[in-house]
């Protein structure tokens, strides 16, 4: 194993940062268009029950699934893994940001619209303050999906860690197989750690 | 490429018949295990937080782990085949199960067994006549999580040997042929959404008095 990390360092770096490239990708856009929902939840309970309705059932469509399916419309590589851990995240972060933002005291809310803040002024200034931690557990609970879901995105050519594991499988080669288990179990530990120390810290 | 798929279809459908058996089967053995496992620890784990502080700690990272990662490194420990998916898919299934039940005996209120026992049940009537029921919710929402889940990983499976639909998948990935890709992934999300289905109906068939 120590042999293989020494000859080549470049076959275990590089699914590495593309892994948390790929994670990274995932999650800006993820967190862009579910705040974008989420606006749209807290307008219309009609659109909120449909939506989150829709996103559980695009949830538990197996992703290995969700990927051949997408395939003959988007092709192989990234752009299919990205929009499919998209979607994927929407359930998490949709149901994270309405609850969040909807257990704050509504008393609290009255009083900043009584005196005389705009909706927008409301959601900026008290809601999302007040909601942070449970809006950033959501963002916790997405990224470590994406980690775990990004490992089988390497069957569809969009690189990252699943590409050691699936090599190592295909050859049998053991340090393969073995720097693809830990790097991808430690890099879902690791961030689920830290992002959860930050939360505590909000 | 629906008269591709179609055509498939009507000369592998046999196969195919046998890999939906096959799917089924390992998701429901390694659904059954984990049940055995997760249910007793997490009752035990639920009234001693001794246990609980060693059980739930290691299942909590396990839960973070990719089901892949899992998946590939018990190879080198069980080797390729049915067995072994049945064992990694065990091990994924476990953890929601297993936080699920401490987290259903937990939220048990007390009042709920005090009154039991003022009105004279024993423990182990307690046990099975208000305790398991008012759980049983939270438990089943667990078997479900991890429902899904194993159905889902089980594709994989295929990978080291396993068969099931996931077979359908990766020939199609490696042949490059769409009408494989969109029936094997078809047929896997129809199968999740339907186990899916058919457990939540379960779910209200036996628990009509609370609905989670």
């Amino acid at each position: 194993m120590i042999k293989f990390l020494t000859r080549h360092p470049e076959k275990i770096y590089i699914p590495l940062l593309e892994h948390i490239q790929l994670v990274f990708l995932t999650l800006v856009i993820s967190v862009a268009i579910a705040s974008i929902l989420t606006l749209l939840c807290m307008r219309s309970e009609r659109l909120s029950i449909w939506l989150q309705q829709l996103l559980a059932v695009v949830y538990s469509i197996p992703s290995l699934a969700l990927f051949a399916i997408l395939i003959p419309v988007t092709g192989l590589g990234r752009t299919t893994a990205v929009i499919a851990l998209t979607a994927y995240n929407q359930y998490l972060l949709l149901r994270n940001f309405t609850t969040g933002l909807q257990e704050v005291d509504s008393a609290v809310t009255d009083a900043a619209k009584g005196i005389g803040m705009t909706w927008l002024q409301v959601l900026t200034r008290v809601q999302i303050p007040l909601a942070k931690r449970a809006l950033f557990a959501g963002i916790r609970l997405a990224v470590v999906s994406t980690i775990g879901i990004g490992t089988i995105a390497a069957s569809i050519n969009a690189g990252g860690l699943g590409t050691l594991l699936f090599d190592g499988l295909r050859t049998m080669n053991m340090p393969r197989i073995l720097w693809g288990s830990i790097l991808s179990a430690g890099l879902a530990i690791v961030t689920n750690a830290l992002l959860k120390a930050v939360e505590d810290h909000l | 490429m629906w008269e591709k798929m179609i055509a498939y279809i009507m000369t592998h459908g046999d196969a195919l018949l046998v890999q939906i058996g096959t799917h089924l089967w390992i998701s429901l053995a390694a659904l059954a295990a984990a049940i055995l496992i997760g249910a007793p620890c997490g009752y035990l784990a639920a009234d001693s937080p001794g246990i609980e502080k060693w059980i739930s700690a290691p299942f909590h990272v396990l839960r973070v782990i990719p089901s892949l990662a899992i998946l590939v490194l018990l190879i080198p420990i069980a080797g390729t085949g049915a067995l072994p998916a049945v064992i990694a898919l065990t091990i994924l299934a476990v953890p929601p199960v297993l936080l699920n039940t401490i987290v259903g005996f937990r939220d048990v209120p007390p009042f709920m067994t005090e009154s039991a026992a003022g009105i004279g049940m024993t423990d182990r009537e307690i046990l099975w006549k208000v305790r398991i029921p008012l759980a049983l919710p939270m438990i089943f929402a667990g078997i479900r999580t991890a429902l899904v889940e194993v159905i889902a990983s089980a594709a994989l499976a295929a990978r080291i040997g396993a068969g099931g639909l996931g077979e359908v998948i990766f020939t199609g990935l490696g042949l490059n042929r769409m009408d494989l890709l969109l029936l094997g992934g078809t047929l896997v999300a129809a199968l999740s959404l339907l186990c899916g289905g058919l457990f939540d109906a379960l779910t209200r068939r036996l628990m009509p008095y609370r609905q989670l």
